[in-house]
């Protein structure tokens, strides 16, 4: 090459440096290095990629040229949920989590990174009181390994290989669970009625082979189990754990599952201080009680209050760092990576922000536009209630139409008005977000839509 | 008993105990093979050896000088251990004395279990796999033993990798305590040694003190106790167990912890036989080993014996040539942690029979388990 | 004293923060607020009444959660503090993470991926309104597809050991494909592997075989033979291993695994030493994944976000997760769902988003002679350092002595150990002590007293220089003043803490709720 190469990015490429180390290894060139490498795996020619954007404003220009090819509805317009909600993102979760010191750190111990420690002993802490439970690990990927997880520690637990399914789960992670536990669990279906458990089927389904029953609240359409209590008491007769996956968004209003005999309990992280980001802004989290049975078999890092040598000082470590050296069995064993600490460091956030009255406020502004929008819209001609359960953020309605018909008409109009579940039933999801002007709008849209079709 | 839990929480006898063998070491340099009797003590001394376990106490008790200037330590009088705590600066409180200046085993004996009476929670030892075995002859409440090595031949894992290293860990179990483990204390008869008869047997398994995890916060996977890769290297040969098999389980923590969780009363340190979950003998001599290795299909359960990687030859010799030649065609079910595995860092697994000719249809590689659904592939090699 | 000013000492005088910040459920007073949420309007409240009154029996929470009550400034200043009193890889000469690929995250790519039109970007928006970022999505897979030598690349997983996951989940569908599921019950590591490649077999149900190194340090061939069998499923390997030594045979071992019927997965995550130098499926691989937190330089996010990058050839592109972004004849992106053999979703949607972006930045800011660079730096880097600390008394890099490594290094102290009785733990601790930290090793150790370093190609060679002088420091101190060492840290947030009450159900406090609990309010 003509002029030697050098990138901001990697400050060794000066030759001056290369020269140097080299000269101080003793070695001719960095081809010395990979003497291990069989000539015959080199790669004996320049990869075929697009060429370099090494000036800054380039890469901008480029990168930025390309994502403004996306069209987000506004706020407020967008009625999508299905396992990525639009709620508002507090500015302070957004500073916090961008800070350098957070954002680049990993893996330091509890001295040098005692920040990292106790900001997420916080998330723990303050998901612990909107849980009602003791123990809320640093997060894991997301709601999907979550409830993954929370299924093969029962199997753990219980040894047994049932699962039966009591609520409308979200498709794919009842996908993502199946294909991970299925080498342990047997994942067994228990129909809903009228949105909810079935509490009848339930009992009958239990047995001495039921590992755990898995309850969905809100369920995949929005619907809250009522009947949680009598399902936990149940598969409790029967030695069955109780999981429970939520959104833990709910729970400024709502009794938490934590007081209605769940087990385990574990959900999304998303709607707690994370945007919507393409569906790319998600943790898990797992919660137990403070039983060491339950809190031996979390595969997930837990981090807990300690004493140092100086009295009042605040040290924090792992908790259970041997835990799984209490494995029942040994199968199935899970394993720690890197998954989502930053998005517990802003639901943390995000909750010391809401206070118990901005939780209970929100959980009580969401419910009540639910509410509202599921009236308006039940009560356009032709559309009917999905079902009689109570609904939190998302619910069903069928409409004498195709709803991706009206899905595409109401596009048009800068809306995005739900998820079609199959030809007449449309998912639609209310949040804080959309306010009564918005909902007002996608009802009139839709009105008209139907008056449309219907022509 | 298989490895340990222990350590932090758990309530400690603080007192620190110190026994020196003074003649430990001193037949190695000397061309000898060990140091034990009067007589080869003398035939070192005047081969011109010098004794060398007084400095090497002096070296461990300096590091426990530095952390903790007014530690007592109970030892015995002179050069079995008063020495060496006065030279490093220590504070001696001497608790048994010996009535001759040339000392022997029995000495070590008592002096161990003076230690023990008058209260000591771990008692450091400087000597060798002889020393070890006095020890543990005086440690009657099977109290917290650590080698500090100054023996000739140290085929015991209960030793420190150094004086210092020892120190150290003294001076962590006084702080904070520290989580324990089972270690082997091979009997080695020297003078059969010398003459090229060796019969050693596994003599003794001791609690030692390992170390702690100072801290303990790690991106890693939760990391296993050795008393929890113990268990689960048990339960993954108990899953692997067939009916209709004698298994007969040599000795060592590993497989006595197969038996317990067979629910069986087996012996820590003999080989027992087992049938479909039932123990037919209990620390069965050769000649019964043979009759069951012979009235059926039969293997051989072994593990890792002491530091130095033997399966077969060192504390198991009634797994003698004939018995295992009569066993299955695969003889030897092996079982270890990984810990072991590691510790061998990167040398082959050893048998050593007495007969060249079994050992070399032994070498090869064979599969070790280490836990449920988990074994290595390692080598096996018969010793040089 | 006057100007001048002295010289500054050889190692700096470094002090970590220390804000003394309470945990934050003793700063509420009582009535404040952070934030408003958007209220109920008056015309919805007339239109659905009180609904927390109309809620079913045992439905409507009745003491609201024990959260703190607190202004925002003083939620942002806590948090703000606990952000100071963090290390992060922008503060830290961050070669001590060995395995991790602690490199530079450009900043500029932060601030892509925050473009204003992801935030609100809902993925289940019509696909001809997410253009942008699926066709960012498609060229990052078509990149790493050309970098892994792969035909085909899914980037749906969140992390790298969620990436491993997802290539044994792969091939057990493969075989379950081919009918052969029953047969192939076993999956082959090696002990220098990622353990994550063990763990994540051992949760799809196989059984684990696992080859140590021989005398020279290389992964035992002949006990790999002996392992093989109709009954093996997958190997399942890394290389560079975690010492940094590269298999020179790796891909005699792939035939072998091949000649048995099984197939191979390449453990990727130490990729940074051969971008561009080597290829996974030119070494015959059927499998591979990518950390992009690690060698695709996104943040590690104090333990996440990351990324994962699964890669296959083509008779393993079916199996992929699904859907797969791809490109139609007329240039537009879609989401193909239409898999019936992929073994589903593994996560929602379609990726880290906000890390794909970033990765996707990274690699075009340096093109492939820039990739081919970094490689090269980071192994030169490496080797450097491998000089510097072999030069400390006490240092050893066990396994294949004398011979270069490629990115990393597991050293040893213990030679340092033997002689002094400190462990590598604390040499570590009191390594942060000087601004510096490292990591000691995956359990079990592998060797004896480990510690893990790692260079990348981010660190210049003064702060190599400077790292390995604050080693040689803590080693010299280890001898000279070892009770500074075994009572450290002296300069962190926090002093020795204590674990003991962590390891103890009746003791241990998992959260504030349960410490309020177990021990009174404040006391």
């Amino acid at each position: 090459m003509s002029a030697p190469y050098v990138h901001p990015y990697v400050p060794n490429t000066a030759p001056e440096a290369r020269a140097a180390m080299l000269a101080a290894v003793g070695a001719a060139s960095v081809e010395d290095f990979y003497v291990d490498i069989p000539d015959a795996l080199r790669l004996h020619r320049p990869l075929d990629l697009p060429p370099a954007l090494v000036a800054e404003q380039d890469l901008v220009r480029h990168v930025s040229g390309l994502l403004d090819r996306n069209r987000p509805v506004a706020p407020g317009r967008s009625f999508l949920g299905s396992g990525t909600y639009h709620h508002h993102v507090p500015a302070v979760v957004d500073e916090v989590i961008g800070r350098s010191e957070f954002l680049t750190a990993y893996a330091g111990e509890p001295y040098e990174d005692h920040g990292r420690f106790q900001a997420l002993f916080e998330y723990e802490s303050l998901m612990a009181e909107l849980l009602a439970m003791d123990v809320v690990t640093v997060p894991t990927y997301d709601s999907f390994q979550a409830a993954s997880t929370a299924l093969a520690m029962a199997g753990r637990i219980t040894g047994r290989r049932t699962v039966l399914v009591v609520s409308d789960v979200l498709a794919d992670r009842r996908s993502r669970v199946h294909d991970f536990v299925r080498s342990h669990l047997d994942l067994v279906d228990v129909p809903t009625r009228d949105g909810v458990a079935d509490l009848t089927a339930v009992q009958a389904a239990l047995d001495g082979g039921v590992a755990a029953i898995w309850v969905e609240t809100p369920s995949r359409t929005g619907a809250v189990e009522t009947a949680l209590a009598a399902l936990a008491e149940a598969a409790h007769a029967v030695g069955a754990v109780v999981v429970v996956s939520t959104d833990p968004i709910c729970y400024g209003v709502l009794t938490p599952p934590s007081e209605q005999g769940a087990d385990i309990v574990c959900g999304d992280l998303q709607s707690l201080g994370l945007h919507a980001h393409y569906g790319g802004a998600h943790g898990g989290f797992l919660a137990v009680h403070d039983d060491p049975r339950f809190v031996m078999e979390l595969p997930s890092r837990l981090f807990g209050l300690a004493t140092t040598d100086v009295p009042g000082e605040y040290g924090f470590g792992d908790v259970a760092y041997e835990r799984t050296s209490f494995a029942v069995r040994e199968e199935g064993k899970e394993w720690v990576g890197t998954a989502a600490a930053l998005w517990g460091i802003a639901a943390g956030v995000y909750l010391a922000l809401h206070g118990p009255r901005g939780m209970a406020e929100l959980g009580e502004t969401i419910l009540a536009r639910t509410r509202y929008a599921q009236q308006r819209l039940a009560a356009l001609p032709g559309v009917v209630a999905g079902d009689d359960a109570v609904h939190f953020r998302e619910f069903t309605v069928a409409l004498p139409v195709d709803p991706a018909d009206v899905v595409r008409r109401l596009a048009t109009q800068g809306f995005a008005a739900g998820v079609p579940l199959d030809d007449h039933r449309l998912l639609v999801c209310v949040t804080e977000v959309n306010t009564a002007d918005d909902i007002d709008a996608l009802v009139a849209a839709v009105a008209d839509a139907l008056t449309e079709e219907h022509r | 008993m298989a490895g340990g839990e222990g350590g932090p929480g758990e309530s400690r006898d603080l007192r620190l105990g110190l026994v020196v063998n003074p003649v430990a070491g001193l037949g190695g340099p000397a061309g000898l093979k060990g140091s034990d009797g009067a007589d080869t003590q003398e035939l070192a001394r005047v081969r011109g050896a010098e004794p060398h376990a007084g400095e090497r106490a002096i070296r461990s008790l300096r590091v426990l000088a530095a952390a903790v200037p007014d530690a007592v330590v109970l030892t015995a009088g002179g050069p079995m251990g008063a020495d060496a705590v006065t030279a490093a600066g220590l504070r001696p409180e001497v608790v048994w004395t010996p009535d001759s200046p040339t000392t022997d085993g029995a000495d070590t004996t008592d002096a161990t279990a003076a230690l023990v009476t008058a209260g000591a929670g771990l008692v450091l030892f400087v000597g060798g796999d002889g020393t070890a075995r006095d020890v543990v002859a005086g440690n009657t409440a099977d109290g917290l033993v650590l080698g500090v090595p100054a023996g000739v031949k140290m085929y015991s894992s209960c030793f420190a990798v150094s004086p210092e290293a020892a120190g150290a860990v003294a001076v962590r179990w006084l702080a904070e305590g520290v989580p324990t483990r089972e270690a082997e204390v091979l009997d080695i008869d020297e003078e059969a040694l010398r003459t090229g008869r060796t019969e050693p047997r596994l003599h003794a398994l001791v609690r030692v003190p390992t170390w702690a995890s100072r801290t303990q916060a790690r991106k890693a996977p939760t990391p296993e106790s050795e008393a929890a890769a113990v268990f689960a290297a048990a339960a993954g040969l108990q899953a692997g167990l067939e009916p209709g098999v004698r298994y007969l389980l040599g000795p060592g923590g590993t497989v006595a912890e197969l038996g317990r969780q067979l629910g069986l009363d087996v012996s820590l340190l003999g080989v027992d036989v087992v049938l479909d979950g039932a123990l037919l003998a209990r620390d069965a001599s050769e000649a019964e080993l043979f009759v069951h290795a012979t009235a059926g299909p039969a293997r051989a359960v072994v593990t890792v014996i002491g530091g130095q990687g033997f399966l077969l030859g060192r504390g198991n010799q009634q797994l003698s040539p004939r018995v295992l030649r009569a066993l299955a065609s695969e003889p030897l079910l092996v079982v270890a942690t990984q810990r072991k595995l590691l510790d061998l860092g990167g040398r082959p697994l050893l048998v050593d029979t007495g007969d060249p000719a079994l050992d070399a249809a032994l070498a090869g590689h064979v599969r070790v388990v280490t836990g449920p659904g988990s074994v290595a592939v390692y080598p096996i090699a018969s010793p040089q | 004293m006057s100007l001048p000013v002295a010289a500054k000492p050889a190692l700096r005088r470094f002090h970590q923060a220390r804000w003394d910040e309470p945990v934050i459920f003793e700063l509420t007073a009582a009535g404040e607020r952070g934030v408003v949420p958007s209220q109920v309007e008056p015309g919805v409240r007339d239109s659905v009444g009180d609904v927390l009154a109309g809620l079913p029996d045992g439905l409507r929470r009745t003491a609201p959660p024990a959260l703190p009550e607190l202004g925002q400034l003083r939620v942002l200043k806590h948090y703000l503090r606990l952000s100071q009193e963090n290390l992060g890889a922008d503060l830290n000469v961050d070669v001590g993470q060995g395995t991790c690929t602690m490199k530079y995250s450009p900043k500029v790519n932060d601030r892509l991926a925050a473009h204003a039109s992801l935030l609100d970007l809902h993925p289940l928006q019509d696909p001809a309104d997410a253009q942008g970022i699926l066709e960012i999505i498609w060229r990052t897979q078509r990149m790493l597809a050309e970098i892994s030598g792969m035909d085909e690349v899914g980037l749906h997983t969140q992390g790298g050991s969620a990436a491993i996951w997802t290539n044994i989940a792969m091939i057990r569908a493969w075989f379950e494909a081919r009918g052969e599921a029953e047969q192939r019950t076993e999956v082959i590591t090696t002990i220098f592997s990622h353990p994550s490649n063990a763990a994540t077999a051992k949760a799809a149900g196989y059984d684990v075989i696992t080859i140590y190194p021989d005398a020279d340090g290389y992964p035992d061939i002949e006990a790999f033979r002996r392992a093989l069998s109709p009954r093996t499923a997958a190997i399942m390997v890394t290389n560079p291993e975690d010492t940094g030594i590269y298999n020179p045979r790796i891909a005699e071992w792939v035939e072998l695994a091949h000649s048995v019927g099984a197939l191979a997965s390449y453990d990727q995550a130490n990729a940074n030493g051969i971008l561009g130098i080597t290829r996974a499926r030119d070494a015959g691989f059927d499998v591979c994944h990518f950390n992009l937190h690690k060698t695709f330089g996104t943040p590690h996010g104090s333990g996440g976000p990351g990324a994962g990058a699964n890669g296959v050839a083509a008779h393993l592109a079916p199996f992929l997760p699904r859907p797969l972004v791809v490109r139609d004849e007329d240039g537009t992106f879609r989401l193909d769902d239409d898999r019936p053999l992929s073994i589903g979703k593994v996560a929602p949607f379609y990726g880290v988003v906000p890390n794909i972006v970033r990765a996707y930045a990274w690699i075009r800011a340096l093109g492939a002679e820039g990739l081919r660079a970094v490689a090269e730096t980071a192994v030169l880097n490496n080797n450097y350092l491998m000089a510097r600390v072999l030069a400390i008394p006490g240092a050893s890099a066990p396994y294949a002595t004398g011979r270069r490594r490629i990115e990393q290094v597991r050293y040893s102290w213990q030679d340092l150990f033997t002689d002094t009785g400190i462990t590598s733990e604390e040499l570590g601790v009191r390594a942060s002590d000087y601004g510096m930290h490292y990591w000691t090793s995956h359990h079990p150790y592998v060797v004896p007293q480990p510690f893990t370093l790692e260079p990348t190609e981010s660190y210049s060679m003064a702060e190599l220089d400077e790292y390995a002088d604050v080693l040689a420091q803590v080693a010299r101190e280890a001898r000279e003043t070892p009770d500074v060492v075994r009572t450290a840290p002296h300069n962190q947030t926090v002093h020795h803490t204590h674990h003991d009450d962590l390891d103890d159900p009746a003791r241990w406090a998992t959260s504030w709720r349960a410490y309020q609990r177990k021990y009174g309010s404040g006391t």
